[in-house]
């Protein structure tokens, strides 16, 4: 029999306790490596669509929230086009889609301002509702997870993505809350009662 | 003549959940914690995990790749080595044009981190990262030196073998990867807590950088060579996606 010859994919390891040293130097202090940290923001001036801010926190099982948590985002733009190699594309120019989010150093509380992505289309052609990406790394997560925020104030239903979700009710972890125009709220609980679904995509 | 599928597209593979390290990992205790407990959903990836940032060489300095000189521009002290490979995915294919990420700590084993009270000190001339993009090939490089080991908060005499910490970009979000490149022959790699959150030797070894006296500079810095293999991406005329999908 012939073998098959693919390689096995490099396994994961804890992004640690210093992750910021790599990842966003000048937000820890050590500057004068970079100019700037990269993914500072997931839009350029311009940037089309409704203009929104989601502050939230990332919790341990043990309620305690992360000030060592790191997130990154991935969307698509107002239009629900992904930026780069979206085969749909090109997207808004001023849209680059990614953002590297880190806690606060005290409160643990992060922030991400962007633009509500539009729709984007499930392989099969039907509508995801829109929605964020996220890829959270931080001490004691050996394996970056992976999760979305949607919106409160969306059609969530026709999801075909939210639809997969069992039990119902833990449908809500993935839908952030609006408490104020443009203004949006999503906690991140990593373990016990609320925790929030994670995907393997 | 029809073309095939561009590289950068397609469904990505699905991961090996047995092969990485799992969420809870007793002996690494931070993650008892942090580990989900519900199962994860699975499903196969759509375009939010299979479209991923584009990184530009404009966004590299010159010496964000040499540790050795980008903190201050004066050499840091340590073994001075050369830190290589490539960038690949699953079935074998060199990635190009995607950011590599790297941190560690000096060459006495002390970060550049506000959360760091090791009783090492610190270089003054060493900031700790650097940051490069992948050739057309798939191969990147750093040079930098040898980090020292350190211990950490675990058990009472947990110590962290050398290591440096590696974050990569596929083309794809869900590629998203960061793990740590260990150096042949080190001792602790074995009593590493962390290490052996992964459950095979096989898959711990692939995080074992040989020493590569091949890319080894006489008279001036040894090297270690480190491939990093992402998720690949199924690529078949036959896939059956709506057009433009
Ligand atoms: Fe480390």
């Amino acid at each position: 029999m012939q073998r098959l010859d693919y390689l096995k994919e490099t396994p994961s390891q804890t992004a640690g306790p210093y992750v910021h040293i790599g990842l966003t130097p000048n937000k820890l202090g050590n500057a004068g490596i970079y100019p700037q940290d990269l993914g500072e923001s997931p839009i350029g001036p311009g940037a089309l669509g409704d203009h929104i801010t989601i502050t939230g926190t990332v919790q341990d099982g043990a309620g305690m929230i992360l000030r060592d948590a790191l997130i990154e985002s991935w969307q698509a733009d107002a239009a629900g086009i992904y930026p780069g190699n979206d085969p749909r594309g090109p997207a808004d120019p001023a849209v680059t889609g990614w953002a590297r989010i880190i806690a606060d150093f005290d409160s643990g509380e992060w922030t991400l301002r962007t633009v509500k992505p539009g729709r984007v289309p499930y392989p099969d052609g039907r509508l995801m509702a829109p929605h964020v990406a996220l890829w959270i790394v931080a001490r004691g997560i050996n394996l970056g997870l992976q999760t979305r925020i949607y919106f409160e104030d969306e059609d969530n239903d026709s999801c075909p993505v939210l639809a997969r979700i069992e039990p119902r009710e833990r449908l809500r972890t993935l839908i952030a809350r609006r408490t104020g125009p443009g203004a949006y709220r999503f906690d991140i609980r990593l373990q016990g009662a609320d925790e929030t679904v994670f995907f393997d995509m | 003549m029809t073309q095939g599928p561009a590289a950068d597209r397609g469904p990505l593979f699905f991961r090996d959940r047995d092969w990485h390290p799992p969420a809870y990992t007793p002996g690494y205790k931070t993650s008892m914690t942090r580990a989900p407990f519900r199962p994860l959903v699975a499903m196969g990836s759509t375009l939010s995990e299979e479209t991923g940032p584009a990184f530009g060489q404009s966004m590299i300095g010159r010496l964000d790749n040499n540790l050795i000189l980008n903190f201050t521009g004066q050499p840091a002290i340590g073994e001075r080595i050369i830190m290589h490979g490539r960038v690949l995915d699953e079935t074998g294919r060199g990635v190009p044009g995607v950011l590599v990420e790297i941190w560690q700590a000096n060459a006495g084993g002390r970060y550049r981190h506000r959360k760091d009270g090791y009783a090492a000190p610190l270089d003054p001339n060493f900031g700790g990262c650097g940051r490069t993009l992948t050739a057309q090939d798939g191969s990147y490089e750093f040079l930098t030196v040898r980090p020292g080991a350190y211990p950490w908060p675990n058990r009472v005499n947990d110590w962290r073998p050398m290591h440096i910490h590696v974050s990569v970009f596929g083309s794809g979000f869900a590629q998203r990867l960061i793990t740590q490149m260990y150096f042949e022959a080190d001792p602790l790699i074995a009593r590493c807590p962390i290490v052996n959150t992964i459950g095979t030797a096989k898959a711990i070894e692939s995080l074992v950088a040989p020493l590569d006296m091949n890319r080894a500079i006489p008279m001036d810095c040894l090297a270690y060579k480190f491939d990093i293999v992402l998720r690949g991406r199924r690529q078949s005329v036959f896939e059956n996606r709506p057009e433009g999908m």
